[in-house]
């Protein structure tokens, strides 16, 4: 289940045992409860939205590495992929922004309405 | 060189590093020659529908965060009765189960691909379309008891902002779309597993590549399942 163990058997690509992939089932079960528990008990303000970001990262990240195989994968195609969406980052800057400046337009000048 | 003896190939390097992807990317038009084309290609779709994915979310958060109105509590608009006690999300939190085993099965679905195990991997592949199809089931059942018991319209709704509507039915509906979309993909191959067709043309690939998309569907739940359910 050591990731650089996966070259086993050289004439079946992409063979690991079974066994990890109901690890990161479990694992998986396991990180959805954690996340739904977090609504389940209502925590709130930073608690609650770190717990919810770091849950979604990690089952995230289980999925993209294991169950897509991304860990295995040649290096220039996980770069190809995985540093595009950055890009987002830099869009859901700018309409936090924009939904601000709108939120208090909207506030001030249309009565809480518009 | 077979496409699959590269991968072996690709499996018998050791280590790569940035020098190993700056020799992929002056290779001219051959970036990705190490792996099977039509991975690239379902990667490549991937992204791009992350991107769309991604413009939603952006979007639902846009609106969510300029609303006046108070926006609607999640856990109590998808509680369950249960037994005469209100569970909230309850109903969210079985639909992200049931896309997690399918998940599951998938993933062995393909790893038995690769070993060749018609059977095994045709089942399995059926099991993942079927919960797919649960899934999308419960999904139906959310949107009528939304549409019919609280009032929810794309435009309005009782319990608060209106834009509540607009970013469920966009996201949620989609996704909805790509489930569907995976559950005939699901099909289309199983059955061709069935058939013997990837034994005799000796590539299994194709499990592989609707793998991936499948658990892109259950990456971006996890996504909307956090930003849109839980936040």
């Amino acid at each position: 289940m050591d990731k650089d163990a996966s070259p086993a058997a050289p004439d079946m690509p992409q063979q690991h045992p079974i066994g990890l992939y109901l690890k990161v089932w479990a694992y998986l079960f396991v990180l959805s409860a954690l996340s739904y528990m977090v609504d389940y008990f209502q925590f709130q303000g930073i608690v609650r939205w770190g717990l919810i970001v770091t849950l979604m990262l990690l089952k995230a990240g289980l999925i993209i590495s294991i169950f897509m195989h991304m860990a295995w994968e040649r290096l220039s195609l996980v770069y190809a992929i995985l540093v595009p969406p950055l890009a987002l980052l830099v869009l859901v800057r700018i309409m936090l922004f924009e939904s601000d400046y709108v939120f208090w337009t909207r506030a001030i000048f249309m009565n809480g309405g518009g | 060189m077979s496409q699959l003896m590269m991968k072996q190939e690709e499996h018998r390097q050791a280590r790569q590093d940035l020098s190993d992807v700056a020799a992929d990317w002056s290779n001219d038009q051959e970036v990705f020659r190490q792996t099977h084309w039509g991975k690239v290609m379902m990667w490549i779709f991937l992204l791009s529908d992350t991107f769309v994915f991604s413009c939603f979310l952006t979007a639902y958060m846009t609106m969510r965060a300029s609303a006046t109105l108070p926006w609607p509590d999640t856990a109590e608009v998808f509680a369950l009765t249960i037994g005469g006690h209100p569970i909230p999300l309850i109903l969210i939190a079985i639909m992200t189960f049931v896309l997690i085993s399918s998940s599951g099965t998938m993933a062995m679905a393909v790893n038995f691909g690769y070993r060749r195990d018609r059977r095994k991997t045709a089942a399995l592949m059926l099991a993942t379309a079927l919960f797919g199809a649960t899934f999308v089931g419960m999904q139906a059942f959310e949107w009528t008891k939304l549409i019919f018991e609280e009032g929810v319209r794309p435009w309005s709704n009782p319990m608060g902002a209106p834009q509540f509507g607009a970013s469920f039915f966009m996201i949620t509906g989609f996704h909805g779309l790509h489930v569907t979309c995976g559950v005939i993909l699901l099909l289309i191959v199983a059955s061709k597993v069935l058939r013997g067709h990837y034994d005799r043309t000796g590539d299994y690939s194709a499990v592989e590549i609707a793998g991936l998309y499948w658990h892109f569907v259950d990456l971006v739940w996890v996504f909307i399942f956090a930003f849109f359910y839980l936040w």
